[in-house]
Parts: structure tokens; sequence; C-alpha cells
């Protein structure tokens, strides 16, 4: 078939809506009405600021707070970006392109810390290496009584490092993987030497994989919430927490507007980046160029590889153990956890996959089927959950809940839509994937067989979809039994989760109990990983 | 392209036994319809009819509007204006809306990648269709069009471990099942390697033919249409350039775009006195076919293709032109001759006799049939 044909074809299928346009157009209301809900959390924050007086607005955005706040912020991304491209693309180098003995190994580790959610991970650097911590009691024997505090700026940036820079490293890979090597042989037989090669061939081939990684990374960082709190470093997601806890309604939503504004900024860079994505050959072929011999590096090689694993993986894990161990004798009063606990945990996450599936279906069917910009605006619009943090979906909820359905304020219901919103994009993700590996003329093929459209759609996509909806539930599920910001800020008074649990006895200092609902944890994003993966593989 | 005889070759077919009731009953009629994207017009002022039981394909260049038509046939898009009648009953009328959806339509499609359903087997893609049937009759229909196309043993496969050819008579069967009173297949055999698109031609034809469908096939490949078609229509722009049985439109195109479109035609102009004047040499006018009275005088194109001429080496006081190009086909080459009186004309020969490029050589008018021809423009 001739490009011109399937032209014509692709103009005739996007066509045939004309007949149907009575049944997209329920659709599309219902779809509509959604992205104004999921769009609430943003409104209320531009509400807020627009009923502010000017003089005041003027006050707390140059107030000497918000400077600092964004001054931190911004450190902290640009530090933590950094740091992880200087871990994640030298990792993706060598777990691709070269001789290193058990690459698959260290694959795994490299990408394995990603499963550790990263306030579990600040909680156990805190641990090891706070006052009074592994470390100092290790050292104190020895009449080293002052060992460089980890709070701040050096352990937020560390521990976010840490445990994001799996993204700069799966991006990266997957360039390196896709790229076509061929082109680097190319460029040898025009003689440039190995690192020339890298340097104007390799790199700028990949440099849109690890812009992606790195745009992630940022993203995270900026919303992330737990580890600067427990760092105790001040910067927007921590400040509003602050604020919203003290009742400064006005700040925390100039602090949520302007944090607002820079997560916008990074995803401008990011869809642009993206664009340009374009440009870059990837080859069909997966050809590759020969392996780099690393001789002599082997053992600083591997010795880089074991590090990053130690740190990430050991360190954490191993804490977690010494509490379990530690934990068994020494039972606090009043932090006992309970099977209610991780009941409460689950009831939720399995009430917003739920919802995030009913809701993504007919978003995913629209955006993959529709026939233009506008009917994959809902499908943009579900995405606000990536961009809003989650300490300003459980800050602007509170606020929506008690000014327009003071009956719903500090209901379970409010909770599950701020999931909803904030993990919504996972469920439409996997869902419109699986809409689209649907062949179009299936719906064709049933209706030419003697069905209307919707029992075409139950007979033959559904079936076809289910697996795509059941990984989107799943990721949904796993994802919300790890919340943290929106989990504390919106529950029920004396509702407790496995998260908040951790929260509670963190606050306490009684470490110990943590140990087994972090365990938990942890599996709980292995798994949610895995799900990932096998989407993706 | 080999020499084409169509009307011995549907005689072959002739044995096969058909369970057409009233081949003299049109099934389906399409009446003055255009199809209008915004300011694009797909289809213009189309009318056609096929009767019971025929085989009818719609021929024409890519954005010729066939697939356009083929759908709005099925119901998957509505005429801008116009009425299409099937089996006596009107599905869509553009004049005052009414409109079957395809559902309500009593027409099967074949697509052109299949769609099977892939998560039903080949048993329950068949039976898909038949809700209106008991288990008991769902099976026997399902039994009966396995054996029809040849696949019994394969009832309880997923489309997914199926050969192509395999696929495709699982779709016929599919589309065929509940009995339609129009089966529409879109580009039937695009999907196939060239060794089995031959071959199932003539398996999917068997299949319709005992079926006593009536059929209407989508193609842009000119030996697929004129093989396996009763009737062919030529589509342009649009609309038919021409409709016939595939020997009678093959072997006198009514326009020149037919013409060129049909085999590697070349035209070779000529002066008609009481003889016929070309770069070849004169002619006698009863070579021609149809009047030629009314142009005495006048200057005409005549179609020629490759297997009308053949070309001779010689030397250059005798040589008509020389040859230009050699195009290797494995039986055959077809060789490009520039004549001295400027026409460009293609030879075909067996493909052990090699001239190379600049050999004079002197070209044969060896057609034994009437040669069509055109008013020059």
């Amino acid at each position: 078939m001739g490009t011109s044909d399937r032209l014509e074809r692709i103009r005739e299928r996007a066509n045939v809506t004309d007949r149907d346009a009575d049944e997209p157009t329920v659709l599309a209301a219902v779809v509509l009405a959604i992205s104004l809900l999921l769009l609430s959390p943003i409104a209320w924050v531009l509400l807020e600021a627009s009923e502010m007086q000017a003089g005041r607005l003027i006050e707390l955005v140059a107030s000497e707070t918000t400077t600092t706040v964004t001054v931190n912020t911004l450190i902290l991304v640009v530090a933590v970006t950094a740091l992880s491209v200087l871990i994640g693309v030298p990792l993706a180098l060598l777990t691709v392109q070269t001789d290193l003995p058990f690459k698959r190994f260290w694959t795994v580790t490299a990408a394995l810390p990603l499963v550790v959610p990263s306030y579990i991970g600040a909680f156990a650097f805190v641990s090891a290496f706070g006052p009074r911590g592994e470390l100092a009691d290790l050292l104190s024997p020895l009449g080293i009584q002052q060992i460089p505090t980890i709070y701040g700026l050096t352990g937020t940036a560390l521990v976010l490092t840490l445990f994001t820079y799996p993204y700069v490293f799966l991006t990266t890979r997957a360039s390196l993987i896709s790229f076509d090597g061929t082109v680097v042989e190319a460029a040898r037989s025009l003689n440039a030497s190995r690192w020339d090669a890298f340097k104007r061939v390799t790199l700028p081939q990949i440099l849109p994989g690890i812009a992606a990684g790195a745009l992630l990374v940022a993203l995270y960082t900026l919303s992330d919430f737990g580890t600067p709190a427990i760092m105790r470093y001040d910067v927007f997601t921590r400040m509003i927490f602050v604020e919203e806890q003290a009742r400064n309604l006005d700040a925390a939503a100039v602090l949520s507007l302007l944090l607002l504004v820079l997560a916008m900024a990074i995803l401008a860079v990011e869809s642009r980046i993206g664009a340009g994505r374009d440009g870059a050959y990837v080859s069909s072929g997966d050809r590759r160029a020969g392996e780099i011999k690393l001789g002599y590096w082997k053992l600083p090689a591997m010795g880089f590889c074991a590090l990053i694993a130690a740190l990430c993986l050991a360190l954490p894990i191993g804490i977690l153990g010494l509490w379990l161990v530690r934990s068994a004798d020494a039972t606090q009063a009043g932090f006992v956890f309970e099977l209610q606990h991780v009941t409460n945990s689950v009831t939720l996450a399995a009430a917003a996959a739920g919802l995030c599936v009913v809701v993504a279906l007919p978003i995913a069917y629209l955006s993959a089927r529709g026939d233009g910009t506008l009917s994959s605006l809902p499908e943009r619009v579900s995405y606000v959950g990536y961009a809003v943090p989650g300490v300003v979906i459980g800050l602007s909820l509170i606020y929506l809940a008690l000014r327009f359905v003071p009956f719903l304020y500090q209901s379970l219901f409010v909770l599950v839509f701020a999931y909803v919103v904030r993990f919504l994009p996972q469920a439409v993700g996997t869902t419109e994937s699986s809409v689209l590996q649907v062949d179009p003329s299936y719906i064709e093929a049933a209706r030419s067989l003697g069905y209307g459209p919707i029992t075409s759609f139950r007979k033959v996509v559904l079936p076809l979809v289910a697996p795509g909806i059941a990984a989107g539930a799943a990721l949904v599920f796993l994802t919300t039994m790890k919340e943290l910001p929106a989990t504390l800020m919106l529950r029920p008074i004396g509702f407790e989760t496995i998260v908040t649990y951790i929260w509670l006895v963190r606050g306490a200092a009684y470490q110990g109990q943590a140990a087994v609902p972090a365990l938990i944890l942890v599996g709980v994003s292995g798994l949610s990983m895995l799900i990932i993966l096998r989407q993706e593989g | 392209m080999a020499k084409q005889e169509p009307s011995q070759r549907i005689s072959e077919f002739e044995t096969i036994e058909t369970a057409i009731e009233d081949p003299e009953e049109t099934v389906l009629s399409i009446d003055g319809v255009s199809k209008e994207y915004g300011r694009e017009k797909a289809v213009e002022e189309l009318s056609l009819s096929v009767k019971e039981g025929e085989l009818l394909t719609m021929l024409g260049p890519s954005g010729c509007g066939k697939t356009t038509t083929l759908r709005m046939i099925a119901g998957l898009e509505a005429p801008s204006s116009g009425t299409i009648t099937i089996a006596g009953e009107t599905v869509a009328d553009g004049a005052n809306g009414q409109f079957k959806k395809p559902e309500e339509r009593d027409v099967g499609i074949v697509f052109q990648d299949y769609a099977l359903f892939p998560h039903l087997t080949v048993a329950e893609n068949i039976a898909f269709g038949l809700d209106e049937l008991d288990d008991d009759e769902t099976d026997a229909r399902v039994a009966e069009l396995l054996e029809l196309v040849d696949l019994e043993a394969h009832d309880e496969k997923m489309p997914s471990q199926l050969s192509g050819g395999q696929q495709q008579r699982v779709a016929l069967a599919r589309s065929l099942a509940p009995e339609p009173d129009v089966l529409l297949l879109d580009e039937p055999f695009s999907n196939l390697d060239v060794r089995l698109r031959v071959e199932m031609r003539e398996e999917v034809r068997r299949i319709l033919k005992r079926a006593g469908v009536t059929a209407i096939s989508v193609t842009h490949d000119q030996e697929e249409a004129l093989s396996i078609s009763d009737r062919v229509a030529i589509m342009n722009g649009g609309a038919i350039a021409q409709v016939g049985n595939p020997g009678a439109v093959f072997e006198n195109p009514e326009s020149r775009f037919v013409a060129s479109f049909l085999g590697q035609a070349s035209f070779l102009s000529a002066r008609v006195t009481d003889r016929l004047e070309t770069g070849l040499g004169s002619f006698g006018l009863e070579r021609l076919n149809g009047p030629i009275e009314a142009y005495d005088g006048a200057m005409i194109d005549v179609l020629v293709r490759p297997d009308d001429l053949q070309a001779m080496p010689t030397s250059e006081p005798k040589a008509d032109g020389y040859v230009v190009h050699r195009q290797y086909n494995g039986p055959n080459f077809i060789y490009r001759v520039e004549l001295h009186s400027g026409d460009v004309v293609h030879c075909m020969h067996n493909h052990v006799e090699t001239f190379e490029a600049g050999q004079p050589v002197e070209v044969d008018l060896v057609a034994d049939h009437e040669l069509a021809w055109y008013p020059t423009e």
C-alpha cells in the first residue's frame, strides 16, 4: 500500500465519526465535566490569589521567606538534576556499551533504587548518619563527637539524587539501546577517536533521552514533600505544609502558585525537548556498536556500581532490618502498628484504583479514537496530576471542600478524589496505549456483522483492552498505597494508614516501629515497578 | 505483463456450481452518489448497479474514490447526495438524510487487514455475527463455512496462529456467515505475498461463486481485477471511467485514461488517409477498431501494448528508431524504442533476445487483434 493510499485511508477513518456524531457528543460531554473537576485544584490556587489584595500579594511574593524558599528550591532542583545525570549516564553507558562483568546484575541494581519511596530513604539516611544515628554511635567510642550534619541541603540533595537518578539511568539506557551502533563505526572509520565519536555522534543522539530523564528528576524533586521535610530543608512543599498547619491560607496559596509556575516551566521545557526528539534518528534495527573494552578500568567501574548499590539499596534495607530486630523487644504504647492501618491503606487504594479506571476509560478512548485536538484535550488535562504536587492538591481540596461542599470536608471521598487527580495519568496512559493497539476496523467489522456501537465496544474492544486497564488499576493502587502529602493533609482525624503511621512514629522518634510498614511499602513499590516494566516490555 | 484473454479465462470457472436464484435481479444499485469532505470531492455523481451473484471489482489509482464508495455501501460513510439501494431497500439517501447504520444493513465486509478479533478462536470469529441462531444452528453454520473455506481442522486456533491466506479465508467465512446480500472486499489481496496472492485469487473466486454471493471488491492491482471479476469498473477522479467485462475493457478502452491505466500502453500517432500512416510504416484501416471514416485526413493516436510490437535489429538506413532502454522482467524483456517520428513505444521480447541501448531497430506491428485508437488531443 502506497503512502498516499494510507493517507487516504487515515483521512477516511478520521471521518467515520461524522455519522455517529450523537454518541461521541455524549461521551465528550461526560469527559469534559470530568476534566473540569480535575482542574479544580489549580482553579482554587488562582481563585485564592485573585481574591487577595494587590498589596498583600506583593508583600507575600517579595517576603524574605518566599525568596529563601524559591532560592532553596531552585538550588535543590539544579543540584539533584545535575547529580542524577552524573550518576545515571555513566551507569547507562557502562551497562550498555562496555564489557563490564555481570552487566545484567548491575543493570538491575542501578534501576532498583526507584522502588524505595524517597521519604523512607531519607528516614534511613537520618537514622544512619544523623545525630545519635548509627554512624555517630559507631564513631563516638573513637572520640569523634561531631560528624557533618545530614540535615539541610546536603542530605536532601543526596537522598533525592540516590533515589531518583534511575529515571536518568533508564531513559538514557533506552536511547542507547535503540541507537544504531553502525554510525559509531562509521565515525571511527572516518578517523574519529573513541572519545570523539562519543562526543560528536553518540552524545547528540542520546541527549533527548538524558534530558527526558533529567526533567522527570527535576519534576519529582520539585514536588517531593517527604524528603525535605525529614531533612529539614525549607523548600516550597515543606513551607506550604507548614503554612497550612499554621492556617496561613494566603501565604500557602501564593507559595502554591509559585510552585505551580515552576512545575509548568519544567513541563514546558519537557515538551519542547519532546518535540525535538523527532529530529533524533532512532534506528529500527538493533545493531550495536562493538563493546568498549574497559581493561584496567574494570575494577573501578564495578566499584562505582557497587558503591551506588550499597548507598541506595544495602543501606536503607540494612537500617530497616536493624529496626526490625531492635523493635522486636520494645514496643511503645500508643504506637502499635495494627492490621487496621493496612486495611485502611488497601481500602483507599482500591477505591482510588476503581474510580481511576472508570474515569480513565472514556478519556483514553476519546483521545485514542477521536478526530483531533479537541478530543485529546481531556487527556492532556488529566496530566495535571503530574504537574501539581500532592501538597498543592491536598491544600486546595481542603479549602475547596470547606467552601463549596462543607459536608464532605474531612471525608474519605475528598481524599480519594485527590488520589484520582494525582494518579489518573497512570491509568489513562496504560488504557490509551492498549486502546491504540486495537485496530479500529474491529469495531467496523462487528458493526457490519449486525451489532450496534455499544455492543460492538463491549464484545470486541473491552476484552482486548482489559489487560491495559488492569495494569493501570494496579499501578494506581500501588502508588496510592505510598502517597504521603495528600494523605497526611486530607485524612479524617483518627484515620491512619501505613504511610501516616510511619510519619507519626518518625515524628515521635520511635523509628523502630516503622520497620514493618516501611518494608511493606518498599515491597509495594517493587510490585508497581514490575508492572511498569511489563507494560513497556 | 502477460497477454490477456479474459473471456477464455472466465470460462474456466463456469463449471463451479453456484447458488444464484435469479441472475438478472439487481441487488445493489448506486444512483448519482457523491461524497464531499469539506471542499474536496472524493466521489462525484457515481452510478452503478450490480446483479445477483456477480463479482464486480472497482479498479483505480490511489485517491480515485473506490474505497470511499465501498465504505458508503457498507454504511461506514454517508453519501453527501444520491441514493444507495440494497436488495430493493434504500439504505442511504443524501437528499433526505435517510441512512441505515452498518449493523442494520445486510452487508458483509472483508477488511484489508482482515480485522479478525484476536481474542476469539476461528470458530468464535465465524460465529460472531450469528446471534439470531440457537447454539446447534450456529455450530452447524460454522461447520458449513469452515468446510467452504477448507479450514475444518483449524476451528479452535487463534487468528495469530494462522498464515495470511488462512486468516483471509476466516475473514471471508466470518462475513459470509450471516448470509449478507452484498459482500464487500477491501483490497483483499494486498496483505499477501506475491506467490500466495495468485493462489488466493482463484481460491476466493471459487468460494464466492460457491456461496453465490454478490460481491464488490476494490483494488489498485489491474491483474487482480482482470483475473477475478465478472465485471470491472475502472475509476478515476471519483467517477467511473468505464465498466464492462474484463476482456472488453482491456481490448477496447473507451478513453485514453483507461487505456493508459491497463497494461503498459504506448500511443502511436498516425495520419488517416485511405491507409494509416505511422512511424512504423503504413497499414490498412481494417486493423483499427470501430468506424474511422469521419476522421479522414486527421491525426489519431493508436493504442499499442508491448506484445503488439516486435523489434528487429537492423542497420541505420532501414531503422524505424533505436532502443533507448531495456527492462528485464525475468521471462521477457520490454524494450523502449524511440521512433524517428518522435513516438516512444514498448516492445516485448523473449528473455534470450538481448539488444543493447542505441541499437537501431525496425519495429513491426504484430498484433492479431483490432487496435483501439483515440483522436489526437
